[in-house]
């Protein structure tokens, strides 16, 4: 690893002493990586993207934010209005919160159609649903932060739930409001977490990308690289895929920020909060709808915060349910049904989770929450056993060169 | 195939929870100015639409998010702003002696509002609070359609129904019995440069200064927004075109 392959002496210099370059040019050259992975392989990286656009927003937000009841909601206000460009900022950073949950979500089901999960990648897998849970509490206390109608009665729904928790959970909603309700000291304490969260997140997807790093990604077919033959360097090929990805998900934001900005909002955060006002309707945000509708719909407290938060427990266990040694889909034909019956699932699960909970409502969010369950708890297991999985091919480069319809 | 799918349910998903207006009201769509990509304000119609909040509804509805120098948007200049904001009274101070007083309105005032606290709206509105109306085209579903709806909605109640005193039957509102007594009828004001001033008209007006008062930042917006989705599309034109020329010599 000696600087001499620098052309630039500056760069040699400086890489002798410090050798970044030399650690990018590893990633960049020296990294392989199959080289057969498909599209749905650019999520990870949009994710990260996705990320960096909330903390650069985000940090120009704070700078014109304040975290009081009483100016909370003209503050936004006047970004909009008086803030140069505040609208601009504010729209990309609450639409870019929804794309950011979109692509986690492909990024996951990606996983488990692909059976990323499993060994030897089962903590890059408990790191993503890390990930996946920091998000969620990032993007629920930054809902809180205009202080409109439903941040305040979301924040109140959502922090009351930790009451049904026996002996401890009165003290925990004291500890989140700052109070005995939420007011003044709540929102402040979630101004300060909102912050802090997006630079642990960061942390984790370090951590995260040293884990893909040991073994590398996985791939379509999911059998490990067996020689140079399988793989390619990361750059150009997967630099330039990654950029297409990236070019499109840039598209697509643009045309929600400026032609739809309020699309994936609800109407009620344009009107201040209110204590004494009730909406009609509260519900979160859409991406929070999935696990809304299984809270709902176990009719008591206590196991629907208990349900909810063990649909993302079994997430941690997966590598441990699903014992089938073949990663990929697409040599398990049972697998893959059932692979898309979770997908709908998870789909209608997040319609229902903006219904009221009442009548056929409530119904079918039983019947999908207990599907969901069945589907890790029962299903999966039992398929390891007794599904006959195609056989595998030998190699990677093997149905490269032999199918010309290549998945690249 | 694994992509369409995915496609599919992220947009049942986007679409899914379209928040409607509560299933009992059916709105009015208009073919709005500023609806669309390229759409834009119509200037005359929010001058006039302003006419209309200024000499009926801000006796009720405060505007407390706009300024007078905002209405440069409206197409006023310098001196016309000057001479609108004049109109107005505002509160200043305190001044050397410790008092508050009066004075004429300038343009970066925000328009005073007509009662001076909630407690005050309310002890005029027999019990019923009416809303600031700078947000409201953002803070009701379909806001435009459903303002527009509003205003032309008042109608006689079915006879089934006992509408209590006080309150008022309108198409539009969520529930029917709104407290808001019928606010426009048709020739409430007197247009100057002649425009149509039957209740559908002067309601598309003020649905227009409404539009604007709450997203004010909306042609600049979609201006942007039509230049970085030429740029963008070009870009990933580009970069595919980029890819497969760099991917060619790996199958
Ligand atoms: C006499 C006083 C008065 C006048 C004049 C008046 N309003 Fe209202 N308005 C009210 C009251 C009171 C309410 C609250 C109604 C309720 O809560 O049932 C209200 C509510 C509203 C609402 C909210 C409806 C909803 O969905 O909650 C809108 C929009 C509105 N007014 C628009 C207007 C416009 C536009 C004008 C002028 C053309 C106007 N109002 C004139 C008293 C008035
Ligand atoms: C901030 C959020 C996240 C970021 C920035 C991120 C980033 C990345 C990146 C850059 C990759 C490599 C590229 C790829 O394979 O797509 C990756 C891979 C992976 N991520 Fe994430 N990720 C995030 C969240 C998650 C979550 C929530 C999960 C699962 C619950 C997860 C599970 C995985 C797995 C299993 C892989 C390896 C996939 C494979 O190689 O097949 N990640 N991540």
């Amino acid at each position: 690893m000696s600087a001499e392959k620098f052309q630039n002496p500056v760069v040699r210099w400086i890489d002798h002493r410090l050798p970044v370059f030399s650690m990018l040019d590893h990633e960049k050259y020296d990294y392989p990586v199959p080289k057969n992975l498909n599209y749905m392989w650019n999520f990870g990286v949009l994710a990260g993207l996705s990320l960096a656009i909330m903390i650069i927003t985000g940090i120009v937000l704070a700078m014109s934010y304040t975290a009081h009841v009483d100016y909370a909601f003209d503050a936004v206000e006047r970004i909009m209005r008086d803030v140069n460009h505040g609208w601009m900022i504010r729209y990309i950073h609450m639409n870019a919160a929804s794309f950011f949950f979109v692509v986690v979500y492909i990024h996951i089901f990606r996983g488990l159609y692909y059976g990323s999960y499993k060994a030897p990648r089962e903590l890059l897998w408990i790191l993503g649903v890390v990930i996946f849970l920091l998000m969620m509490a990032t993007a629920f206390m930054g809902y809180v932060l205009p202080w409109g109608q439903m941040s305040f009665w979301g924040a109140t729904v959502i922090t009351n739930l930790f009451s049904a928790i026996p002996v401890v959970g009165d003290s925990i909603v004291t500890l989140l409001w700052g109070g005995f309700s939420v007011d003044n000291p709540t929102l402040n304490r979630f101004f300060s977490l909102h912050y802090l969260m997006p630079f642990v997140i960061a942390g984790v997807v370090v951590l995260h990308i040293i884990a893909l790093h040991r073994f590398g990604s996985n791939n379509p077919i999911g059998i490990d690289a067996s020689g140079p033959q399988d793989t390619i360097s990361f750059h150009p090929y997967y630099t330039m895929k990654d950029m297409v990805g990236i070019a499109v998900f840039l598209l697509l934001l643009a045309m929600a920020v400026f032609f739809f900005p309020n699309a994936m909002g609800h109407p009620d955060n344009y009107i201040p909060a209110n204590p004494l006002q009730t909406p009609a309707h509260i519900v979160p945000e859409w991406y929070f709808l999935p696990f809304y509708a299984i809270l709902r719909a176990v009719p008591d407290k206590l196991g629907g915060v208990l349900l909810m938060f063990g649909a993302i427990a079994v997430l941690f266990v997966l590598p441990w349910l699903d014992r089938s040694p073949v990663r990929s889909a697409r040599f398990r034909p049972l697998f893959r049904i059932f692979f898309w019956l979770l997908l709908i699932d998870a789909v209608v699960l997040g319609y229902l989770g903006g219904k009221p909970a009442d009548g056929i409502y409530v119904v079918l969010s039983r019947i999908a929450t207990a599907w969901y369950f069945l589907h890790f708890l029962v299903i999966l297991p039992l398929l390891s056993v007794f599904e006959t999985t195609k056989p595998l091919p030998k190699s990677i480069s093997e149905p490269v060169l032999g199918a010309s319809k290549g998945a690249a | 195939m694994m992509k369409r799918v995915f496609a599919a349910c992220v947009a049942l998903v986007l679409t899914g929870p379209a928040y409607a207006a509560g299933g009992d009201v059916s709105l009015t769509e208009r073919d709005w100015s500023f609806n669309g990509p390229f759409g834009t304000f119509d200037k005359a119609a929010m001058q006039r639409g302003f006419q209309v909040y200024r000499e009926v509804c801000a006796g009720c509805h405060s505007m407390k998010y706009i300024a007078f120098r905002n209405f440069a948007d409206l197409g006023y200049n310098e001196a016309e702003i000057k001479a609108i904001a004049a109109q107005y009274e505002v509160e200043d101070g305190p001044n050397d002696d410790g008092e508050m007083f009066m004075r004429p309105g300038v343009a970066a005032d925000r328009m005073p509002s007509p009662y001076p606290n909630d407690n005050a709206a309310r002890a005029g509105n027999g019990g019923a609070l009416p809303p600031d109306l700078s947000l409201i085209a953002k803070a009701r579903a379909n806001g435009p359609d459903y303002l527009y709806s509003l205003l032309i909605g008042y109608k006689d109640a079915p006879a089934s129904l006992k509408v209590p005193e006080g309150m008022y039957y309108n198409d539009a509102y969520s529930g029917h019995l709104i407290a808001m007594p019928q606010p426009l009828y048709g020739d409430d004001v007197t247009y100057a440069d002649g425009a149509d001033a039957s209740i559908e008209g002067l309601s598309a007006d003020v649905t227009q200064f409404l539009m604007w008062a709450a997203e004010p930042k909306m042609e600049a917006r979609k201006r942007i927004g039509v230049a970085v989705v030429f740029f963008l599309s070009i870009f990933v034109i580009l970069s595919i075109l980029a890819k497969r020329r760099v991917w060619a010599d790996v199958h």
